[in-house]
């Protein structure tokens, strides 16, 4: 059957004059040698085009309409150079973002990766229903950050909260959690905590478990504590993962959203005084609540350059950190 | 003195010379967890799954219990009417939600898988010109803040006409730097160069050989992806609220509205909550030991 299907193509390439006449299996080893060069395109393709339209096209837009002043419902749209970017240093309220999304980020990610260093160690012991606690401590990722925040706010209540009413039980008085500037933040931050140490926790005792025994071993042949094998070997092994963890949780922080715009009932002002609102609020409310888009845009740019800065600060300080080995 | 210690410590402790484990245990106790550890990871359970195990149970009381100092901690029998309340607040569109936020998720995992499986596999296993720089970008991908899309999405979603629809979130989302990578990582050790070369020599198209050979070995992984996708697309936020309508919103966009409308009477926007959560709560404890793996491979990785 096969034989009478090849020749046609040879026939109709005879006809069309090629000067070189192929072999019967030359089309078909052309075909596949066009697959192999070509199909890796292909596959990539999808991820690339997307990308462009959605991803790469965005960025730079930002970038150019932060250089303009631009509103939707006025229509208003010219360019005014970098007048976005002086206007925002100069601009209290961007400040008071960029300090409370700053504090909000040192006090939720430190105890965070202390925390979760804390558990990985506990984890990779030998123990029982070991399987039961790594369940249970990847139970608040599923949860919605919508639904924490819902919850913890409940929680945080100043008048009939469960955290002042424990509280109270040990005799402190209750704390106006939403309306005192440093309060506001602890909230918010253990909202952040108890969404990812768990994970955390998880991406260490998976280091952990990398780490070969005969290091601790030779420790306690040495005499050297748990304690100090904690400090001096596995907290220096780990360094790649923790510098990992430290970058993707400034990523995370320098972007907090969700956590404060549902501790003030769904709005991006955080709070009376804005003493919760963070640097995402704060683009937020410029260019949707204030129609102020270039504004903006200029903000976002503000963020992306905030991550940089402290992730390459996380990258320094970590490379620093146990230095002595 | 601590020379000596060393190569008798595991016959001083007695440890039972009957167990498997001795085998590699000569320094067995260095490992064994002691109360101290027990009592760190317990405290922690007892925090992660609190607020979850709380959020249930007030949902299924009622508004009386609103100021209850101490609040209850055992459940009670309004969940059925607080739910029938949620799905007939107007304020929320709760069902529509829902349905909203099946739909979304289900396209952008669809997707997701699709095309970081079909990339993975071209960058695990094909040779082709500018791969590397390629890689190298999709890994730069993973960098960029999804804020910084933010404003100029909302513009472009205004020129094409999708304000409001759900396309406006699905399409941003159909591919991820962080699947591609991970499913180049997995390929590259679940796939042997044979099987592929073999598959060659049978006369296969690199696109068939993708669909017939690659996927069924990537299923496992692919697995994880789909329900990190899932579960990540399910609970997003920021970029709905920018892009869609409070008439048309997704599930978490109803709470924040239940949330906005029913605050002093929280039993309600518990209810809604605990529907929003339920359904992936029950795939993460059908699916937890794989999806567990997948975060902690990944990171090994990483």
């Amino acid at each position: 059957m096969g034989l009478d299907v090849r020749p046609a193509p040879t026939r109709r390439r005879a006809k069309a004059g090629a000067s070189a006449p192929p072999p019967d299996r030359g089309a078909r080893a052309r075909l596949s040698r066009l697959d192999i060069k070509i199909s890796p395109y292909l596959l990539i393709s999808p991820f690339y085009l997307v990308f462009a339209v959605f991803g790469a096209f965005p960025l730079l837009f930002t970038l150019w309409m932060s250089l303009r002043d631009r509103e939707l419902a006025s229509g208003k749209d010219e360019f005014i150079g970098l007048r976005n970017y002086t206007e925002l240093l100069g601009d209290s309220a961007f400040l008071n973002a960029v300090v409370n999304t700053l504090g909000m980020f040192v006090i939720a990610t430190v105890p965070q990766l202390l925390l979760a260093l804390l558990l990985a160690n506990a984890l990779n012991r030998r123990l029982r229903g070991s399987t039961l606690f790594r369940v249970g401590m990847m139970m608040p990722l599923i949860t919605s950050t919508v639904a924490v925040a819902v919850v913890f706010t409940q929680l945080f209540d100043t008048d009939f909260g469960l955290v002042n009413w424990l509280l109270g039980l040990v005799g402190v008085d209750p704390i106006a959690w939403q309306s005192d500037r440093w309060w506001s933040w602890v909230a918010i931050s253990v909202m952040v905590d108890w969404r990812w140490t768990g994970y955390n926790a998880l991406i260490y005792l998976a280091a952990m478990q990398a780490i070969p025994k005969d290091l601790y071993e030779a420790a306690a042949i040495d005499g050297a504590s748990r304690r100090r094998q904690f400090w001096q070997i596995t907290v220096p092994m780990l360094r790649p993962t923790i510098l990992f963890t430290a970058i993707v949780s400034t990523i995370g922080g320098l972007q907090l959203f969700t956590e404060p715009v549902l501790f003030d009932n769904g709005d991006t002002d955080g709070g009376s005084t804005g003493q919760f609102q963070t640097v995402a609020m704060y683009m937020f409310d410029s260019a949707f609540s204030n129609d102020d888009y270039g504004y903006g845009a200029a903000v976002a740019w503000m963020i992306f350059l905030l991550i940089i800065v402290f992730s390459l600060v996380n990258f320094m300080f970590i490379r620093r950190m146990g230095g002595v080995r | 003195m601590t020379l000596v210690a060393g190569p008798d410590l595991a016959g001083s402790r007695g440890a039972g010379p009957s167990r498997p484990a001795r085998r590699t245990g000569r320094m067995r106790g260095l490992w064994e967890a002691s109360p101290l550890t027990y009592i760190t990871l317990i405290v922690g359970l007892v925090l992660s799954i609190f607020p979850v195990y709380w959020m249930i149970i007030v949902a299924t009381r009622g508004n009386d219990i609103v100021g209850d100092v101490p609040p209850p901690m055992l459940p009670g029998g309004e969940l059925g009417s607080n739910l029938s309340e949620v799905f007939a607040a107007e304020e929320a569109y709760f069902a529509k939600g829902l349905v909203n936020s099946a739909i979304v998720a289900s396209a952008v995992t669809v997707s997701t898988v699709l095309f970081a499986t079909m990339a993975g596999f071209a960058f695990a296993k094909l040779r082709f010109r500018g791969k590397n720089a390629l890689l190298l970008t999709v890994i730069a991908t993973m960098m960029i803040p999804v804020q910084m899309g933010i404003i100029p999405l909302y513009i472009m979603m205004g020129w094409f006409g999708w304000q409001g629809e759900l396309q406006s979130v699905i399409l941003p989302f159909l591919i991820t730097g962080f699947g591609v990578f991970m499913m180049r990582q997995y390929t590259q050790q679940a796939v042997p160069d044979e099987l592929i070369e073999a598959a060659r020599v049978d006369g296969c198209s690199t696109f068939r050989i993708y669909w017939s050979v690659v996927l069924p070995a990537l299923r496992p992984a692919a697995g994880v992806l789909a329900l990190l996708t899932f579960m990540q697309t399910w609970n997003e936020f920021m970029w709905p609220l920018a892009a869609l309508t409070p008439e048309n919103p997704t599930v978490q966009l109803s709470i924040r509205q239940l949330n906005g409308a029913y605050f002093q009477d929280y039993t309600l926007v518990f209810a809604g909550t605990t529907v929003a959560t339920l359904p992936l709560l029950i795939v993460f404890v059908i699916f937890s030991r794989q999806i567990i793996g997948g975060i902690m491979e990944g990171a090994v990785k990483a």
